[in-house]
């Protein structure tokens, strides 16, 4: 049984190592700068293995060799601080070799570089829109009182930022290789998260809030967005796309997209040709 | 007259041993009983019972994740209910009502030589709130719309939005059980940590004191100061749904609708939640911890190594367990440095745990180690604990927690380390004290093939599901439908999964068999089967009677753990020996 039972021990951890070497589920290709995190979770895993490797296999030793025989004693031994306090310190040196790596990477990834061009994220239930801060390279500002049909985001119209503001409802986002982008994100209802694994990153969007992380996307391609924050019941087909292309095919995606402005004249006109369409509440509340 | 029979009431000046309300009938002995030991079964019935419903749910999510849209009645409606109610479930109702209801009802009064609980009627008030919490919470299931399906953090806004399943009834019911829980576990929460401080026999000093007792202890402290942030946050989330307040909602648009709320932090709410939320999983962790060093100790008959510095060990990690909720909100939008301190504090959590878990392997470290039912459970929480401890060291270290968080990975941590690991020490106490409590040994050849499938199933159920994380999968999904990132085998593996769940839910069949039949069948277990040195063993009477101690309480001279003392005849010596026999 002691033996059975150590070969076991021995066989998960075997079995355990060999399964993360052999098996071919581990992090999908990066597309993002954030390669520092990939090697934090490698470090993490080789640092905690080890030990995990190490306990289980001594637990095993000493279930074969201090099993239970005919005449077997334990030995009596209540403490040993030298070996305690060894043991303590080693680990507290092992768990500052996680901690310094992870905080230094902690402090980039909360340090966004001056260059960052911004652009927004909103979550609703259930899709992600987006938008871009226009020729201005500045985002108008926003409240949820604002928010109706014609203006699903909620700009301020008497914000001259805003005017030329891209909104990007229902289509997929379009970022330029190589470009450090500053995501901000916002939600009009319920916690969402902005969720593309090949970037590493990822926040929340906390209604009354706006958030926010960074990152340079390095390599093209279309990656779909999930979202990470449980939001009810159409939580898992809350999907997008971000399309990370060469500068010069993002510039001719740019040049197709509508500004605020242009978008609340042209719902200007088709309210003016539905003339016998009644004005919403909120849309008479804010005085448009 | 004023005088009134004043001198009836002064009482004598010498104050006898509190006389034990003792029952008159056979409703005041197995319904409204006093008795801690019959409260700890009422409680324990009471939340295995309400566990095997949340076992079943667990199917339910775990046939969905392998086989989506092939089971008619798993909606998304009632995937998302069924993966509610399983959590909340398995970590208030089942873990923390039966390591502090039923082992701490069961063993503090025993442990520290006390007759009873130090207040036996709160204690009893304590567990029919309790079964009220239980009976709301099932009622949930009945009323229309079914039970939250708000995940168990019950994050607002969508908690009590539409869109969320249960948002008629569901969520209103759910908060209204917490909070009775709340209440309910207060009034028995309150007499243990009395008990331990008050009741202790002659000659058990704290230092004395089993581990068992204090990691009961401990963990009773950590929920009586971190409850009462749930239950605020409760009740305000209670008056956002039902009076319309905006404690924790801001202005919202939903559906093109604008909400009548305004001002609120959704945010809030989450600080709320796991400032109770991390200390509830060492609410958890902690009676596993202290349970598991005394089985570790009994049946590898030899001291636990290091006592002290298990008992400050727990001390340390109750104390830090309240500064580290942030890393439950790393990605939450929380201000970016607070991420530096709660990494920090979260990772020093790291160097007590794993003192814990080396002086547990130095115990087995030149012992004589009995194989028995108790002991392997005990050696498979290690497994299971030290894996899902060192995952919890990549969540922890917060940048690694942003790819990792609300993936599958998560999942399979908290499962591994607060699920599995002390559901093991469960059946490890069940199996152990069992003798104590019917008289009778459960089978040990059931008890081998349970803990055979348990252990390695659970294995073979989360370790691979960190994999699933590590492709980025996320949790909360009820399908994943074409995801261009995760591989085909992906699903493959998730079907393995499953079928392990299956397997492993399906074996516990074994166990409660053995429970029913053991107790008219069982070997006779005299007063000490595992010839151990704590008082509970000690009783005149198996199983002890009202009051546990007949005339006579004992006195203790000794710690807990003198297994194999040189020069002694026994390989034990009870805590209530003299010292005088040790001489000889």
């Amino acid at each position: 049984m002691a033996l059975a039972f150590a070969l076991v021990l021995v066989l998960v951890v075997v079995g355990s190592v060999l399964f993360h070497v052999l098996s071919p589920w581990w992090m999908t290709p990066i597309a993002s700068n954030w390669g520092y995190i990939d090697g934090t979770i490698n470090l993490t895993f080789w640092i905690t293995g080890a030990g995990y490797v190490v306990i289980i296999l001594f637990m095993a030793y000493c279930v074969f060799r201090f099993r239970h025989q005919e005449g077997r004693r334990a030995a009596y031994q209540p403490e040993n601080n030298k070996l305690e306090w060894s043991l303590g310190i080693g680990t507290t040196v092992a768990v500052l070799a996680l901690l310094g790596p992870g905080l230094f990477v902690w402090y980039q990834y909360i340090a966004v570089p001056k260059e960052a061009s911004e652009f927004e994220v909103v979550g609703q239930q259930w899709n992600w829109s987006f938008r871009l801060p226009g020729k201005d390279g500045r985002l108008g500002t926003t409240d949820p009182r604002y928010i109706s049909s014609d203006n699903p985001l909620g700009l301020n119209p008497n914000d001259p930022d805003g005017q030329d503001d891209l909104v990007i409802n229902g289509g997929d986002l379009h970022l330029a290789l190589g470009k450090p982008v500053k995501v901000l994100l916002r939600s009009i209802d319920v916690v969402h998260d902005f969720y593309v694994p090949e970037f590493r990153a990822k926040m929340d969007a906390m209604p009354g809030l706006v958030t926010y992380f960074w990152f340079t996307p390095t390599r093209t391609g279309t990656f779909e967005v999930l979202c990470a924050a449980f939001c009810g019941v159409g939580h898992d087909a809350m999907r997008g796309n971000v399309v990370v292309e060469k500068e010069s095919d993002y510039q001719a995606w740019l040049q197709k997209q509508h500004t605020f402005a242009e978008l609340s004249a042209h719902a200007k006109k088709v309210n003016l040709t539905q003339e016998s369409a009644p004005v919403s509440k909120t849309d008479a509340a804010l005085g448009e | 007259m004023v005088d009134i029979g004043v001198a009836e009431v002064i009482p004598p000046a010498e104050v006898e041993d509190v006389e034990l309300y003792h029952p008159k009938s056979w409703v005041t002995k197995y319904v409204f009983c006093q008795d801690a030991k019959v409260i700890a079964i009422q409680y324990s019935i009471t939340a295995i019972s309400i566990g095997l419903a949340a076992l079943v749910m667990s199917w339910f999510i775990r046939l969905q994740l392998a086989f989506p849209g092939t089971f008619s009645f798993i909606t998304p409606s009632n995937y998302y209910q069924f993966v509610t109610m399983h959590g909340m479930i398995m970590v208030i109702y089942l873990l923390t009502a039966l390591f502090l209801g039923g082992f701490g009802n069961y063993l503090i009064p025993l442990m520290v030589g006390a007759r009873d609980m130090v207040f036996p009627y709160v204690n009893m008030l304590s567990y029919w709130v309790y079964l009220l919490a239980v009976l709301v919470l099932v009622a949930s299931f009945f009323a229309p719309g079914g039970p939250t399906g708000a995940g168990w953090t019950l994050y607002p806004p969508q908690a009590i939005l539409e869109g969320t399943p249960g948002r008629p009834w569901g969520i209103i019911l759910m908060l209204a059980s917490l909070i009775l829980f709340i209440i309910g576990f207060t009034m028995g929460g309150l007499n243990y940590v009395v008990t331990v401080l008050q009741g202790r026999t002659r000659g058990m000093t704290m230092m004395r004191l089993p581990l068992t007792v204090w990691g009961i202890f401990t963990a009773t402290i950590l929920a009586l100061l971190a409850f009462p942030a749930l239950f605020v946050a409760s009740v305000m989330m209670l008056f956002d749904r039902v009076l319309g307040t905006s404690f924790f909602m801001p202005a919202i648009v939903q559906a093109g609708e604008h909400l009548k709320y305004a001002g609120g932090s959704p945010i809030l709410f989450q600080h709320l939640f796991w400032f109770f939320g991390h200390p509830e999983v060492y609410i958890v962790a902690l009676p596993a911890f202290g349970i598991v060093s005394d089985l570790i100790s009994t049946h590898a008959r030899k001291n636990i190594f290091g006592y002290r510095m298990m008992v400050w060990a727990l001390v340390a990690i109750a104390v830090l367990s309240f500064i580290v909720w942030g890393h439950h909100m790393y990605i939450s939008g929380m201000n970016p440095p607070f991420g530096f301190f709660f990494a920090t504090s979260t990772l020093i959590i790291a160097v007590p745990t794993a003192i814990k878990v080396y002086n547990w392997v130095l115990t087995l470290w030149r012992g004589d180690i009995h194989l028995t039912v108790p002991m392997l459970f005990a050696l498979g929480f290690i497994v299971t604990f030290v894996n899902g401890g060192i995952t919890g060291l990549f969540l922890g270290n917060v940048i690694v927690d942003v790819p990792l968080s609300a993936t599958m990975f998560v999942v399979a941590h908290f499962h591994m380390v607060m699920g599995i690991a002390p559901i093991l020490v469960v059946f490890g106490g069940i199996y152990h004290w069992y003798p104590k409590i019917t008289g009778r040994m459960l089978n040990e050849r059931l008890g081998q093939f349970h803990f055979w499938i348990t252990f390695l199933g659970a294995y073979l159920i989360y370790f691979p599901m960190h994999y699933l994380g590590f492709i980025g999968v996320p949790r909360r999904y009820y399908e994943l439908g074409e995801t261009a990132f995760v591989p085909p085998s992906a699903a493959s593996l998730n079907v393995f999964i499953t079928t392990a769940a299956l397997i492993v839910g399906a074996a516990q069949i074994v166990f409660f068999f053995n429970l029913i039949w053991s107790l008219s069948k069982g070997k006779l277990a005299g007063g000490n089967p595992w010839k151990a040195t704590t008082l509970e063993w000690q009783t005149p009477q198996t199983p002890p009677g009202h009051g546990n101690w007949g005339k006579e309480l004992p006195v203790v001279y000794r710690w807990a753990y003198d297994y194999s003392v040189p020069g002694a005849a026994q390989d034990f010596l009870p805590q209530n020996q003299p010292p005088a026999i040790q001489a000889r």
